[in-house]
This record gives structure tokens, C-alpha cells and sequence, in this order.
């Protein structure tokens, strides 16, 4: 199996794992108590989520604190409504997590639209009133990276809280500056599922969503799992120290596959881009077919969560292309673990199935 | 030389159990996002739907089931999306000695149900204040962490169900050691019976009774599923409570020796879970015998993990008619099932120590 879906989620680096099973321990080992316990092995597994929160804030912008939660959906679902925002406007192109949410809290949501690169202007007029202002800093169905420092400072200077959704860039490109609030999941960095954190930045007061025991500073009630925030942590680390070889290799992977995919149209822009998403589409290409055909090859057609419900991409069409172009889109995804024989023979075999359908150029021809 | 440790406060949190470990393991190689439609995304997906069918199974529950982070995100999701002919409760009622997972999303406004000085809650109490009108939530957890006090639950059920209302049951330390309660709403823990930190349940007798607000787990929880720990949880139900046996004999063990050494037992009168004991030293505080035993490397508690070390006066016993001195001197022994006689007889020797020290 060849795996091209890493915006699904990453491979679970093996330095994560690692970390997490001192804390996966028996009754003979002391690395499973509860790190709320004051007792001593409550106190050690206190001391390694600390740990951990340093990892990953290490990720983050300086002048703000992590609060663990179970992933990005709930930091995102803690950010909007722990905000208390009545106004919202989000870009057009968020993930359900965020355009879901937004709806939730203000039904008269405002949309914030992407031009035919994918990108919201950044001086986009922002709609007066609003308080609180949501734009993801890399887009996890095209790749495109937004300009979220300059939408960030103006949404502030008028009176706005400023969200952004930094799953697909954390750990992989620098934080988003001057945001408010970030959110973060572990299993997009190489990390374990179950986790994520919300970035908060110092000042900001936010009213908790899951009470209880008053865990996270009375942010987020519920037993810490030290073996979740250690794979997380290790991670980020190994995301901070790898950061720029990842993006090389990344970047060999991209330009490999454009050049091998050369007569597919690239969905969004080909620079303001994280370069492990390759979407693309090829006019009258039957995408379900295609992946069915290509039984050995992950990867999507859109996001995991709305792949294989049949309703065009909001994102897609966002960038101004019709029902029908929409549906002819497939996203690669690579990353650290993949190599560079691995998305050649995916590749191929993608180039095969679209040809079987009648519809691919032949991929030695060159680009039109 | 340090003192071996020895942990007796499982109703914090529990060892990983062996299968819940190798199962996590089955579950990091199967990573990919169980919501994605190609092979390994489908193979996952299946993963997860066998761990759900697994949990159910494992618990005798044959109605719904779906996967939080834990029982408090179960809790407030149950509290804040109940409905009763679909339409949103009309009130909520809790019991005084819940959990503060409970307590806290209820509300102020919440109604609380005294209970008697056994931790016991007052049915004629209830019964009352459900005469007040349809529409209402009830919340009784199934067994007390502090005290290991199991409710009535089969009466209390009965009791709202005939008067139009739902029940919810904070089943965290009762799941997987004694039968599920009888409720309509059931949230449960993995990591207090083996499994994983980071992953609970929330059983649901109908979807009718809850509010969808979309998203994964059949539209009640957004959120990529933690599918290995999922896996985790159904291998630690699996793995049995057939230890129950020798966890009643332990704590009956420790019970008669604990208070022939002059130890008052909480709520010894009451039904209570084996795994979960609750002994008053007189005169001597919790917080200073907490700092005894952790010195001779004993992990206990004063109340549960969460309020430890705020030194406030435990509402639960407060609830029981305890006075702010009395339940200041009350510490939690919870057992698990790696927890044998020499571990008790440990703990006792420590007590006997302490108790003798302050006395001296």
C-alpha cells in the first residue's frame, strides 16, 4: 500500500511512539498514574505533560500558553464558543470544523471569499461588528497558505479576536504570527490521535466547554493522558528539528510529481503553498472510478471527513470551478515518510487508471 | 533507600492492562483516518467499528454506542444535548455527591437530590421533586469515587422513567468492574478499568434522546477518532472483572482491620464497590497522613485526583452529614487487580504507624 493521504493524517513517527510507552505502563512499571494525583507518580506524570507542553509550545508563537485538548476539532470548538463571539466571519475555504462551528455560534456567519489561487485577500474588507475572525493558515484540501499575519493584525485593530486554524502548517511551516487563538492536532505533526492543543494567547479569557475536575487551568476538565501529550510532544520536537529537512525532501516529492503529472491542472496557487498537497484535476476524469481502480493507492478526493459523500468540495468550487470540475479533483499528500520510489509507483499508477478511463494525457507528452 | 512504590488509587487512574497495551500497538500500526474512504482509511474504520461492537458486547449493552475523549466530554455531551421527544429538557436534577463532570455542566440552577448518611440517594426525595413536572434529566452516578457507594440506580430508573424523565449514569467507576447500571444515558471511562487515558464512551439507549451536533460518531462527536485507543478499551472490558471476587475479599480485609485499629468506615453500611474505600483516621488530618504515606511511598488519596491537594472540604462527605473536621480526616483506598493481600497488609502496617505516631 502506498500512501499519498497525508493531510488525512501522518504515519505515527517512531520516535512518538516510543515516547508514549514508558507511559503505557503496567502495574510494575510507575508510568501510568494520573498526572492530577499529588502523590509521586502523579507528580512524574504531571512533570512529563509539562514536558510535553513545552514541546509543542515550542511550535507555537511566543506570549501565549497550550491547553491540551482531545484535538483540533474541540480547541477549535473550545476557541469559538469558550470566546463567546456572537459575529463571526470565516474564510469560505475553513474545514468543517470551523465553518460547522461558526454556523453553530452565529447562523448570519460571514464568508470570507478566496480568489482563483485559493488565497483570501489580505485586504479583504472585514465586516464591521464581528468579533471574532477565523482563517486557517494552510487549506486542507489545496495546500494554499493564507495570509494570515496581515488579516490577524487588522482583524485585532478593529476589536476582533482572530482564530486560525493551523493543523495542516504546524510543525511544517512557522506559526501564524499575531493570531489570538491556534489550533493544533498531534495526528497531522506525525503524533498519536486523541490529541491536540489550543493556543492561547496571554490575556485572552475563554469560558471552558468540558467541566469537571478543572484540569488545563479550568480550561478543559478530564484526565490528561501523559502518554498522548509525551507522543505529542516528542513529535513537535522532532517536527522543530526536522523542519527544514522535511520541507526539502517535501519539495523534491512535489517537484517530482508535477513533472510526472504534468498535463493535470493544479488546483490553487503553485507558490503561497504547502508543497505536500499536490490537487489536482484532469477535465472528465471519473475520480470515483479512479479510486476504485487504484486499490494499492491511499489517497482522496477532498478532505477525509467529507470524502465519499458525493457533495462537491467547498473548497473547490470556493476557487471558482464548476460542480462538474469539482468532481474531477483528486489531492495527493506526502510527507516524511515518503519515498521517492513509493510516489513515483502511485503516481504511475494514477497516470494508468486515468488513462484507462480514456481521459489522461499520456504523461511523457509535455504540458499544454 | 526510597520505599517501593505501591499504588492504591486506581480511582484516579489504573495500570494499562497487557491486552490494552497490545492492542494500542494494533491500533498505531493501522493509523490511518478511519473517515477516509481508501483502503487503510477503511481498514481502520473497521478497527473502530469492531472496538465499538467489542465494548458493547463486552458490556451487555445492545444500544448505541459512541466514543469521546473521556467520561467527562460523555458527561457534558449527555448534559447538554439530552431531549425527551426531541425537544431539550426542561430541567436537570443531580445528585449531591456527583462528580464535578456532572455538577459543573448541570448548572447552578440544577436541582440537587440529598442523600441519606449512608451516600445513598433519598428516593422519596426524588419522587417528590419529579412529581414537579415531565421533561427532566436526571443525573446519579453509578458508584461514588470516594466512597464506593453504589446508588439504587434500578429504583431511581424506575422511579423517572414513570414520571417522563431521562436518566443519565456517570458509570467511571462502576464500568467494567460491577453490571452496568439501568439508564438511559451511560458514561464511561477507559483508563478507570485498564485501558488508555484519553478515551470514553457514551452509551445511548436511543439517538432519540440526544441531540446530534454533527460530525464523526454518527454526527454527536466532530473530531478524527482515537482508534487505537478505542481498540484499547474494548481489550480492557474484555479482559474481565473477574477479580471482583478477590478485590471484595482485600477490601473486606482491610475494612475489619482498619477500623479494629480504630479507623471509622465510610459508609459501611451501604452497598458499596469493592474496588473503592474510604477509612476516617481521627485526629489526624488527610493532608498530613497524604504526606505520610507518600513518604513510605504509598500513592492514596483524599477525595478524588481532581480535587486532591485543594484541601477543600470534600462535598461528598459533606453531603453524608460529615462535618468539615471529620471528612478532613478521610483518606480514599482504591484497589485494582494487580493489588494482592501483601499490598493491604502494607497499607495497614503504614495506617497502624500513623494512626500510632499521632496518638503518641
Amino acid at each position: 500500500m502506498i500512501y499519498l493521504d497525508y493531510q488525512a493524517t501522518t504515519p505515527l513517527a517512531p520516535e512518538a511512539r516510543e515516547a508514549m510507552m514508558p507511559w503505557l505502563a503496567g502495574p510494575d512499571a510507575p508510568g501510568f498514574a494520573n498526572p492530577h494525583s499529588p502523590h509521586r507518580a502523579g507528580r512524574a506524570a504531571a512533570a512529563v505533560v509539562e514536558v510535553a507542553r513545552q514541546q509543542v509550545a515550542a511550535l507555537l508563537p511566543a506570549g501565549g500558553r497550550v491547553i491540551f485538548t482531545s484535538g483540533a476539532t474541540e480547541a477549535l470548538n473550545l476557541a469559538i464558543f469558550g470566546s463567546g463571539a456572537r459575529r463571526l466571519a470565516v474564510s469560505a475555504i475553513e474545514h468543517a470544523a470551523v465553518l460547522d462551528t461558526a454556523r453553530a455560534a452565529d447562523p448570519g456567519v460571514a464568508l470570507l471569499p478566496v480568489d482563483p489561487q485559493g488565497l483570501v485577500d489580505a485586504q479583504a474588507p472585514l465586516p464591521a461588528g464581528a468579533d471574532l475572525v477565523a482563517v486557517m493558515q494552510v487549506n486542507n484540501e489545496i495546500g494554499t497558505i493564507q495570509p494570515v499575519a496581515d488579516l490577524a493584525r487588522r482583524a485585532r485593530a478593529q476589536g476582533a479576536l482572530f482564530l486560525c486554524d493551523a493543523v495542516q502548517g504546524a510543525g511544517k511551516i512557522a506559526p501564524p504570527q499575531d493570531a489570538d487563538l491556534i489550533a493544533i492536532s498531534a495526528h497531522k505533526l506525525y503524533g498519536p490521535k486523541g490529541i491536540g492543543a489550543l493556543w492561547v494567547r496571554d490575556g485572552i479569557e475563554l469560558k471552558s466547554l468540558i467541566h469537571g475536575g478543572g484540569q488545563e487551568g479550568g480550561l478543559r476538565s478530564g484526565t490528561l493522558s501523559p502518554a498522548l501529550c509525551a507522543g505529542f510532544g516528542a513529535a513537535a520536537a522532532l517536527c522543530a528539528r526536522l523542519g527544514e529537512s522535511d520541507a526539502a525532501h517535501v519539495d523534491r516529492l512535489w517537484t517530482r510529481a508535477r513533472a510526472a503529472l504534468a498535463g493535470w491542472t493544479l488546483n490553487g496557487s503553485d507558490t503561497a503553498r504547502w508543497h505536500g498537497n499536490l490537487n489536482l484535476r484532469l477535465a472528465g476524469l471519473d475520480v470515483a472510478r479512479l479510486l476504485s481502480e487504484c486499490r494499492n493507492v491511499a489517497f482522496s478526493a477532498g478532505s477525509a471527513c467529507a470524502s465519499g459523500s458525493g457533495r462537491p468540495s467547498h473548497v473547490l468550487r470556493a476557487i471558482g470551478l464548476s460542480d462538474r470540475d469539482t468532481k474531477t479533483a483528486i489531492r495527493l499528500g506526502f510527507g516524511r515518510y515518503t519515498r521517492e520510489e513509493d510516489l513515483d509507483e502511485g503516481v504511475a499508477a494514477i497516470i494508468a487508471a486515468a488513462r484507462s478511463q480514456g481521459v489522461a494525457l499520456p504523461w511523457s507528452e509535455s504540458p499544454s | 533507600m526510597p520505599a517501593e512504590p505501591l499504588y492504591l488509587d486506581h480511582a484516579a487512574t489504573t495500570p494499562l492492562l497487557p491486552q490494552a497495551r497490545a492492542a494500542l500497538a494494533q491500533g498505531f500500526d493501522a493509523w490511518a483516518n478511519p473517515s477516509s474512504p481508501h483502503k487503510p482509511g477503511r481498514a481502520a474504520r473497521a478497527l473502530l467499528e469492531g472496538a465499538r461492537a467489542r465494548v458493547k458486547a463486552a458490556l451487555a449493552w445492545e444500544y448505541e454506542a459512541v466514543f469521546t475523549s473521556g467520561a467527562s466530554e460523555a458527561l457534558a455531551l449527555a448534559i447538554g444535548r439530552a431531549q425527551v421527544e426531541r425537544a431539550k429538557v426542561e430541567r436537570v436534577l443531580v445528585s449531591a455527591v456527583e462528580h464535578e463532570a456532572v455538577l459543573r455542566p448541570a448548572g447552578a440552577d440544577a436541582a440537587r437530590l440529598p442523600v441519606d448518611a449512608h451516600g445513598l440517594v433519598d428516593l422519596a426525595a426524588l419522587a417528590a421533586v419529579l412529581a414537579g413536572g415531565p421533561r427532566t434529566l436526571v443525573c446519579v452516578q453509578q458508584v461514588n469515587s470516594e466512597t464506593g457507594v453504589i446508588q439504587p440506580l434500578a429504583d431511581i430508573a424506575a422511579l423517572v422513567r414513570a414520571a417522563g424523565g431521562i436518566l443519565l449514569a456517570d458509570a467511571a467507576q462502576g464500568a467494567g468492574k460491577i453490571a452496568l447500571p439501568d439508564a438511559d444515558l451511560i458514561a464511561l471511562s477507559a483508563h478507570k478499568f485498564g485501558g488508555p487515558i484519553g478515551i470514553g464512551a457514551l452509551l445511548i439507549r436511543d439517538f432519540a434522546l440526544l441531540e446530534a451536533p454533527g460530525g464523526q460518531e454518527r454526527g454527536y462527536r466532530g473530531g478524527t477518532e482515537n482508534m487505537p485507543a478505542a481498540l484499547a478499551m474494548a481489550a480492557a472490558l474484555e479482559a474481565g472483572a473477574g477479580w471482583m471476587v478477590e478485590a471484595r475479599r482485600l477490601r473486606d480485609l482491610l475494612d475489619g482491620q482498619l477500623q479494629a485499629a480504630g479507623a471509622e468506615i465510610i459508609a459501611s453500611a451501604a452497598p458499596r464497590c469493592p474496588t473503592i474505600g474510604g477509612y476516617r483516621m481521627p485526629g489526624v488530618s488527610s493532608a498530613a497522613q497524604l504526606i505520610r504515606f507518600d513518604s513510605a511511598g504509598i500513592a492514596v488519596s483524599a477525595g478524588s485526583a481532581c480535587s486532591s491537594g485543594s484541601l477543600r472540604p470534600s462535598h461528598v462527605l459533606s453531603a453524608m452529614g460529615l462535618d468539615a473536621k471529620a471528612a478532613g480526616e478521610v483518606l480514599r483506598v482504591s484497589i485494582g487487580c494487580e493489588t494482592d493481600e501483601a499490598a493491604i497488609a502494607r497499607f495497614i502496617a503504614a495506617w497502624r504507624d500513623i494512626a500510632g505516631s499521632a496518638r503518641a
